[in-house]
């Protein structure tokens, strides 16, 4: 099976801004990968049901009670650019 | 005699006998590090300070009388599990220098045993690899021939194991990661049933598959750090909640009786014949030990590096997308916060990383889901069905953990295709979540571990444990690796 | 000209009240400063994992109960992946395929109409992101310097109610909104505030001719009350019909409403829409609600709105005040149901607190559940009012005192001197002084001039300080006049 990649199209969905002149190359890798993974398009799964989840484990809950948050401070040192109260990022400009 | 070279059961013994103290052995260890790590790079990060602090606490305890499997034993925890207060970075830019202000599961765990934590280990980028190649920062040495790999993506934790730089040792386990670095470094590798060690605070990169395992040198050892680790959780929703196998149960009372199924599909094109050799002859010391052996089919095997393949890049495109420059890790600035993003994704991920998040966007895009990711999802049924169907003529499966032994560095780096195929007897247990083992069994002509799988039922792995201390048993502990001289 | 055909579907989305967050033990409070209501799993750091909250999932069951809806059985939760700044791990934790609530439907009633059935297609679980602020020169999106990020609101619970284009007009969008803003603020799992952002809608509107295929569909966000709902609503059906008849393309977006100006404007372009990339959240298992769990739902509820507008009807409440009482938080209800217990005048009571205690309320920005309001000190200002005690005047003014928090109505009513004068023989005396000096008017009253009755009751009112009963008093003008 022959697959054709819209690389860029991908790369701007993954918000992955790279390189022009790399971009190409990642789409080539991709479309022989994929073509040896099309190969599962050839199992006959006709009435399988899919399986997300390895254990037949359900209902995993939480009971509502609040547990303590981090300290601020903490989280902010973690930040790349914050302020004493706030994570700071550049304005949003593109609509996407 | 260095006690950097004492198996955990060992040493545990000498500790609580104090013939040994923790102090002595964590400076044993430490120095063992410091002679092999300028070639073999096993480490990301040693915590010299923290080290030396847990194993004073450690001998208050075993002076009380008080230790525990672990007290006081050297232990290393693959990079991508958090660790409070200690820099982790999934040997990745994007979270260099990352300090998390909390601990996992496991690293709780850790401090509860009073294990001694020597630091965080080498890894490919995100546990994408089978070599370590992937790392942002520097490939580590197989310790048997240094310029070949050491297998992955825990290659780190494997090497820090085989060459004494720890007694044990936490790697991560998404379709091999911890059975080939054991299998090509001559350790045990173990990889649990999904669910039995919590996943809180490991950096995930397929949450479906991912479980943590341990290496270790011996089979008994396996089974101390598995349990020290396994346990439910409230923090991990996948956490398993029922009854708990005895991991070491059966450990000794041989193989006579057991069923053991070898897999028809497996040992084909490209396994070495080293690899088959040391297999058969392992398969023939269990027969000559009293198990029966039974050929079984895994049909789906076939299609299973595929479905890794496509479920693996799918979860990780998600789970990986939290990497943005925003709240913690690596910014490149940009002028609206998307271009900030962009680069910082770009800059900060690794070709492996980014060559798997494209393919995983790609595999769940619309239009293309149903043909690649609902078709994977439904071979993995399959691949549990039939996993199903051979444990009703046998109690395990064996097969070789991996078609090579180690291979060269930089051999498989143009060909991400070919590394991902050295996968193909790994991948099937990830699939359905069952526990796996691999357990040295002797060298090839080259003088390079081959190691051994022991594949089962999930929940089961107290028989798994019986059959891997049978084949320790009949094959001989494989020896430590002659110690190199640091290379200049 | 043919008619056009309006179809409009709507999505709310409900914030849960929850003690804490959907899947982390970090507390749900809007009034928390910034970034203190948050820790590794809300935050998206690396290794967190989420784990869903029980409650949330209850109450989401009782919402679907509320709205007639089935509970699926086997659900899970979905990763909807999408960059935003806001949403700390890139993608947000909802469902896809096999919501908790499907095939559901709520009967609204616009004023003037016909009573409609609008049918909900599904209601969801997921986790609502956090808050930017824009930093700029002019305030404005557009020139904002730079985002300020606060994560206190990520993970918080937040249920998607989404209906079918089963809705016609404006008003229906509006009455739609407000039944479930009530029937939520019936079930006790929300504030429902939209001033807060506890309640928020969407619109999807397109128009057509009857036979043809549905139009366009355009995508109407920032609707910040009813009104604007509904005028948003209608406005874009307008604005479509005219852009169609002049020969323009409706094209697929989404569109601003701008409550200031009455008007919309385009957000961005749909077409080539984001792709989503929904698959299974990997680090949650599969949720079965069984036919228990739903049975302790139902057994949960409490009474829906519906219910309660009949029993109120039935207490003597009129339509109006009832359906209002209804639609007001729940503090009101209670009051009512106390005040009519403890032997209050239905009608009476709910007039003062549809009006009066609303007005106050709105005009002092305080929550009735903040003041010292009873049922019972209700119950004891009607009967002061049916004793005659107190005249409808100065029982609104004791009412207001008493909200102040100045004391009980009997207190109030003698502190301000409010009390009617209770001795006949006073208000004799200043009646007959008004006879006595307006011989004339009272001649004129003997003789059955009417007219001259609001004079002296005017005047008595006066001589009193309102304090007289005016019954009383035209109980002795009459004495006086057949004497």
């Amino acid at each position: 099976m022959a697959i054709e990649i819209d690389i860029a199209h991908v790369a701007r969905l993954a918000r992955l801004g790279i390189p022009e002149e790399e971009l190409a190359g990642y789409g080539e890798q991709l479309e022989v990968i994929l073509e040896h993974a099309a190969a599962v398009q050839g199992a006959d799964t006709e009435g399988v049901e899919p399986t997300a989840h390895p254990l037949g484990i359900v209902n995993a809950f939480r009971v509502d009670e609040v547990r303590p948050s981090l300290d601020r401070a903490s989280v902010l040192a973690q930040g790349p650019d914050t302020t004493d109260e706030y994570f700071r990022v550049p304005p949003a400009l593109e609509t996407e | 005699m260095s006690a950097a070279n004492l198996s955990i059961s060992e040493a545990s013994q000498a500790l609580a006998s104090g013939d040994l103290s923790a102090k002595e052995l964590t400076e044993d260890v430490l120095q063992r590090a410091s002679m092999t790590e300028g070639q073999l790079h096993s480490y990301m990060l040693i915590d010299h300070d923290g080290a030396r602090a847990a194993a004073k606490e450690a001998d208050l305890k075993l002076a009380a009388g008080s230790g525990g499997s672990l007290t006081g034993i050297p232990i290393a925890l693959k990079d991508n599990m958090v660790t409070e207060g200690i820099e982790t970075t999934c040997s990745s830019k994007i979270l260099e220098g990352w300090i998390p202000p909390y601990d996992g599961s496991l690293s709780q765990s850790m401090k509860a045993a009073d294990a001694v934590i020597v630091g965080k280990t080498n890894m490919d980028e995100f546990a994408m690899g089978s070599s370590t190649e992937n790392s942002a920062f520097g490939t580590s040495r197989n310790p048997w021939d240094p310029t070949r790999v050491p297998g992955g993506s825990s290659g780190g934790s494997a090497v820090a194991v085989a060459i004494g730089s720890a007694l044990g040792s936490y790697g991560s386990d998404t379709g091999g990661s911890i059975r080939q670095p054991a299998s090509l470094c001559g350790i045990v590798g173990m990889k649990p049933t999904y669910g039995l060690v919590s996943r809180f605070g490991l950096i995930a990169f397929a949450s479906s598959l991912d479980q943590i395992g341990p290496f270790s040198r011996t089979v008994e050892d396996s089974v101390a750090l598995l349990a020290a680790a396994a346990g439910p959780d409230k923090m991990d929703a996948t956490s398993y909640h029922g009854a708990y196998p005895n991991f070491g149960g059966s450990l000794g009372k041989g193989v006579a009786g057991l069923r053991i199924g070898v897999v028809k599909e497996f040992g084909g094109e490209g396994q070495e014949d080293g690899v088959t050799s040391r297999f058969q002859a392992t398969v023939a010391a269990l027969e000559g030990a009293g198990a029966a052996v039974v050929e079984v089919s895994l049909p789906a095997a076939k299609y299973a590096v595929s479905t890794y393949y496509l479920i693996a890049p799918a979860e990780c495109s998600a789970n990986l997308a939290r990497f943005d420059g925003v709240r913690y890790g690596l910014r490149v600035e940009g002028e609206t916060v998307e271009a900030m993003m962009r680069r910082t994704r770009a800059e900060g991920f690794g070709p492996e990383v980014t060559r798997r998040i494209l393919l995983g966007t790609y595999a769940l895009s619309a239009g293309y889901y149903d043909a690649f990711y609902g078709q994977a999802q439904r071979l993995r049924t399959l691949m549990i069905q039939d996993f199903a169907t051979a444990y009703a003529s046998c109690d395990v499966l064996v097969s070789p953990t991996s078609p090579t032994t180690a291979f060269k560095i930089g051999e498989r780096t143009q060909d991400p295709l070919a590394m991902y195929l050295s996968d193909i007897y790994t991948i099937p247990s990830n699939l359905a979540g069952h526990p796996a083992i691999s357990v040295p069994v002797g060298n090839d002509e080259l003088g390079l571990p081959v190691g051994f799988q022991i594949m089962a039922p999930a929940l089961a792995e107290e028989v798994m444990y019986q059959v891997a201390d049978a084949v320790e048993t009949l094959m001989g502990r494989s020896p430590m690796p002659k110690l190199q001289e640091v290379a200049s | 000209m043919t008619e056009w055909q309006t179809v409009v579907g709507i999505e709310i989305h409900v914030e849960l009240a929850t003690k804490s967050k959907m899947f982390c033990g970090c507390a749900v409070n809007f009034d928390s400063p910034p970034n203190t209501n948050v820790c590794m799993v809300c935050l998206g750091m690396p290794g967190a994992l989420p784990v869903p909250n029980e409650t949330a999932l209850e109450w989401i069951t009782q919402i679907g109960l509320a709205l007639n809806c089935s509970i699926t059985e086997d659900t899970q939760f979905a990763r909807k992946n999408y960059f935003y700044a806001d949403q700390p791990k890139n993608y947000q934790i909802t469902q896809a395929e096999g919501p908790v609530c499907v095939d559901g439907f709520l009967d609204i009633q616009v004023e003037g109409e016909e009573s409609h059935r609008v049918i909900i297609e599904r209601a969801h679980m997921e986790e609502d992101t956090g808050k930017s602020t824009h930093v700029g020169s002019t305030g404005r999106i557009h020139s904002a310097e730079e985002t300020l990020m606060d994560f206190n609101r990520a993970g918080t619970p937040l249920v998607e109610i989404v209906t079918t284009p089963s809705i016609k007009t404006g008003p229906q969008a509006r009455a739609y909104a407000q039944k479930i803003r009530e029937l939520v603020m019936a079930l006790g799992v929300s504030d429902v505030k939209l001033e807060e952002g506890s309640m928020r809608f969407d619109s999807n509107i397109s128009v057509n001719k009857p036979g043809e295929p549905l139009g366009t569909k355009v995508e109407v966000k920032n609707m910040n009350s009813f009104r604007s709902l509904e005028r948003a609503t209608d406005f874009e059906i307008a604005r479509q019909i005219a852009a169609i008849e002049a020969g323009e393309r409706i094209v697929q977006e989404t569109r601003h409403w701008d409550e200031e100006k009455q008007t919309s404007k385009s957000m961005r372009s749909k077409e080539g829409s984001s792709d989503y990339r929904y698959f299974i959240e990997p680090d949650m298992v599969p949720m079965v609600l069984g036919a228990e769990w739903v049975a302790k739902a139902q057994a949960a509820l409490p009474e829906l709105p519906d219910a309660q507008q009949a029993r109120y009807e039935a207490l003597g409440l009129d339509q109006q005040a009832a359906s209002v009482i209804v639609g007001l938080e729940s503090a009101y209800s209670s009051i009512l149901e106390g005040a009519i217990d403890a032997g209050a005048d239905a009608r009476l009571v709910s007039n003062w607190l549809t009006q009066d205690v609303t007005a106050w309320a709105r005009s002092e920005e305080r929550a009735l559940d903040s003041t010292p309001l009873t049922g019972s000190a209700l119950a004891e200002l009607s009967a002061m009012v049916s004793d005659g005690k107190l005249s409808a005047t100065a029982a609104k003014k004791t009412l207001a005192a008493v909200l102040e928090g100045e004391g009980s109505p009997e207190e109030v009513a003698v502190a301000m001197d409010l009390l009617q004068m209770s001795d006949l023989g006073a208000i004799e005396a200043v009646v007959d002084k008004l006879i006595a000096d307006n011989p004339d008017d009272f001649e004129r009253l003997v003789g059955g001039d009417g007219r001259v009755n609001g004079f002296f009751v005017g005047q008595a009112m006066r001589a009193t300080g309102g304090k007289a009963d005016p019954k009383i008093v035209n109980q002795i003008l009459r004495d006086r006049a057949d004497q």
